[in-house]
């Protein structure tokens, strides 16, 4: 058969159900393979939009997502969400196509070294160099993806090779010497940190990204519970931990509540878990939890005294360690009462530096209030897919989320123009669900074009605009750090959203009134097929509380 | 510290971090990696991104045709060598790492030196050339080419001997290192 038919085969062998791509000249061969392959594929708008859909996809559903675009500028507009799964280790396949292999080296039309120019910013990537080599390819390319700290992977695929016929046999093993995971966590080191959170008296569980990738929120719950551990998620963790629980510190960090940083900055123990001590935790590394002893577990040993040198250091699956971690606890029989004082001092915290903002006195809708209404109108079960600024901080202290794999945003890379096409990539996962973009009006004009990717597939995401007329988090910088000096940052009320929804076949909302948010908000979600509400709130409002850039997090203001 | 298996609780004031910490010594790396295209741009490029600088660097192949071996050194005063061995073990076509000990290792460079040392000068070049059992590989009326052999120390030396003679062109091939004894590298 032919290659690019033999690289059906394998989609399905790894049980690819849908792809998202746009085609064009270089792989023409893989989308005449398509025709009758039996594979949903979406066709989206731009390629950086088909890149963010099969990030949200893999991120709600835990699979792998597929992106395809053609050679050249289709390749280099997957650049943006490369970097994206890279820097939040989404499992992600992406397949270019290439000039043909006479080609390649003499700027051939539509050429560009992608493999070159994705090299700092893949987990790993092929370059096709003989049709055989590819049903191997591609079967490691997805056990790449998926395994270990998950991430992206390329597969660079030349023309003339896709169209070469080839035998096709399924291949039974992989041969990846080099790529060997370690997952089962050391049982020494499990058992020296059973003993150290006995001991601790003021101890504090951070968990990031990693419980969500290894699908390990339930026993992070159960571990957490087993005492009382006070937990705190950073933004890639929401959902690790139930925002309900009384144990529930709220998320850490720049915009994180003062009484989980005000915890790390106290703690005499802090177990981070699927964490990598980003620079937006930890504010002035210097005087970060200078009390602490650290115990650091991750699948990716190179994070280990990246930033913060760790004093039990475990490497592996954060589910397995977990669970392994419960059983040395319980059999330690530890005094939970040791744990009183802490409590007594972060309650007060607590009760001091609660989440707060002034609410209007008119109808005006305050951003924070916007995601209050939309936590009412939900009743907290909807899939939140965040785009990147103010509304992504309000929306992540805010809406208070109980279950992993309910809250995907662009993180590391913090990439304006990823809500709508994740989103929907979210939703062609999980067709069932309620899935609600959370966006600005700077960040969802950066891929708005997918709006018809969505009318044209009947991909039903609600998309809420927090829309303040402006670039907000910059505005916010230049207000608290510039002087007040706006440099560029007035976005006015262009476009007129509810037109262009309209334009787009979606249906348009446009709210400015607090007292009837949340049934607008209900009404919103009861709309069939795509719907985006553009929600007009207080222009020049900040994002409370914060660490300011270079401070300590004792120091939080606001 | 407590012992694994009993009941005893850690004292946390007995913790000591494994820091990444600056070692303050040249490292040699010996590293297999799979005879790829691109791995040695990818090793390359990830000290590039993450802002460690190689010193020397010598590619070649090795008794297996699949795999090659990359000796490079680091300055572990300026790098924390726990971070770029980590690191590079992350790349899927690297096999194996090994940060050599260097007492337990032999370590060669090669290096050519063209000196001009015209007239009288020449002899006494040649004299220290046999001093450091050099070679000379090529001669001509206005140069001669000297080819020294040994530790970095050594090629160091010979090259501040060789500079009053008028040194035209140096070149090094960069460090290669083995293990000592049995034991692999």
């Amino acid at each position: 058969m032919r290659a690019v038919d033999a690289v059906m085969e394998c989609l399905k062998a790894e049980g690819v159900d849908v792809v998202f791509g746009l085609p064009g000249g270089a792989n023409l061969p893989t989308y005449d393979a398509f025709y009758d392959a039996g594979i949903r594929h979406v066709l989206v708008r731009h390629e950086a939009g088909g890149g963010h859909a099969a990030e949200g996809y893999a991120k709600a559903t835990g699979k792998v997502g597929v992106a395809l675009a053609t050679s050249g500028p289709g390749a280099t507009n997957l650049v943006t969400p490369i970097a994206d799964a890279m820097m939040d280790s989404v499992p992600v396949v992406f397949i270019t196509g290439q000039v043909r292999t006479d080609l390649l080296g003499t700027d051939g039309f539509q050429e560009a070294d992608t493999i070159g120019i994705t090299m700092p910013i893949v987990k790993h990537s092929f370059m096709i160099q003989h049709p055989l080599e590819l049903p191997r390819a591609l079967h490691e390319a997805f056990h790449i993806a998926r395994s270990g700290r998950p991430g992206p992977v390329l597969i660079d695929i030349p023309t003339d090779l896709s169209r070469a016929d080839i035998p096709y046999e399924p291949v039974a093993d992989l041969a990846l010497p080099g790529y060997q995971p370690t997952i089962d966590g050391n049982q020494k080191q499990i058992r020296q940190a059973a003993k150290a959170l006995a001991a601790a008296k003021r101890p504090v569980i951070y968990a990031g990204g990693g419980v969500i990738n290894a699908n390990a929120a339930a026993e992070l719950t159960e571990f957490a519970t087993a005492d009382h551990f006070p937990v705190t998620c950073t933004l890639m963790g929401l959902g690790g931990f139930p925002a309900s629980d009384p144990q529930w510190l709220g998320m850490l960090g720049m915009h994180g509540t003062r009484t989980a940083n005000y915890a790390m900055d106290g703690a005499d123990l802090i177990c981070a878990i699927g964490a990598r001590f980003d620079d937006r935790i930890t504010g002035k590394l210097s005087e970060f939890a200078q009390n602490a002893k650290f115990i650091h577990i991750d699948v990716d040993p190179a994070e280990i005294s990246k930033n913060v040198a760790a004093h039990i250091p475990i490497v592996g699956d954060a589910k397995r360690i977990l669970a392994k971690l419960l059983v040395e606890y319980r059999a330690l029989e530890a005094d939970t009462g040791r744990l009183d004082d802490w409590w007594k001092q972060i309650e007060a915290w607590r009760a001091e530096y609660p989440l707060r903002y002034d609410d209007s006195t008119d109808s005006e809708i305050k951003p924070q209030y916007l995601i209050q209404a939309l936590h009412e109108a939900t009743a907290g079960e909807a899939i939140i897919v965040s785009d990147v600024g103010q509304h992504q901080m309000w929306a992540a202290q805010y809406y208070g989320f109980s279950k992993p794999r309910r809250w995907i945003n662009s993180g590391g890379l913090g990439t304006m123009g990823f809500g709508l096409p994740a989103a929907m990539g979210a939703q062609v996962g999980c067709p069932d669900q309620l899935v609600c973009a959370i966006t600005g009006d700077g960040s969802i004009q950066m891929n708005i074009q997918e709006l018809a990717t969505c009318t044209q597939n009947q991909i039903p995401v609600k998309v809420f605009i927090m829309n303040n007329g402006y670039l907000g988090m910059v505005r916010q910088w230049q207000e608290l750090f510039w002087d007040r000096r706006y440099s560029q940052v007035d976005m006015g009320e262009y476009p007129d959203f509810v037109k262009l929804a309209e334009a787009y076949g979606a249906t348009g909302y446009r709210y400015s009134d607090k007292n009837t948010l949340v049934d607008d908000i209900r009404a919103a979600i009861a709309t069939p097929g795509p719907v985006v509400a553009d929600i007009r709130v207080t222009r020049e409002e900040n994002t409370y509380p914060m660490i300011a850039p270079g401070a300590a997090a004792r120091d939080m203001v606001g | 510290m407590g012992e694994p298996g009993t009941k005893e609780i850690l004292s946390l004031a007995e913790l000591e971090a494994s820091v990444g910490l600056r070692t303050g010594r040249k490292h040699v790396l010996s590293i297999l990696v799979e005879n790829r295209p691109g791995a040695l741009t990818r090793i390359a490029g990830l000290f590039a991104r993450r802002g460690f600088n190689i010193e020397t660097l010598t590619v070649g192949p090795t008794e297996d045709d699949e795999v090659a071996r990359i000796t490079l050194t680091v300055d572990g005063a300026v790098h924390p060598i726990d971070q770029v061995t980590k690191q590079l073990h992350k790349l899927v076509n690297v096999l194996k790492i090994r940060d050599l000990e260097p007492a337990g290792t032999v370590t060669r460079e090669l290096a050519l030196f063209k000196v001009a040392a015209e007239g009288s000068a020449r002899s006494e070049l040649l004299e220290f050339c046999e001093i450091f059992r050099g070679r000379v590989v090529d001669v001509t009326k206005r140069s001669v080419v000297i080819e020294i052999t040994g530790e970095e120390d050594k090629i160091e030396a010979f090259e501040q001997v060789a500079r009053p003679y008028g040194l035209i062109e140096m070149m090094r091939t960069g460090e290669i290192a083995m293990a000592r004894g049995r034991s692999e590298t």
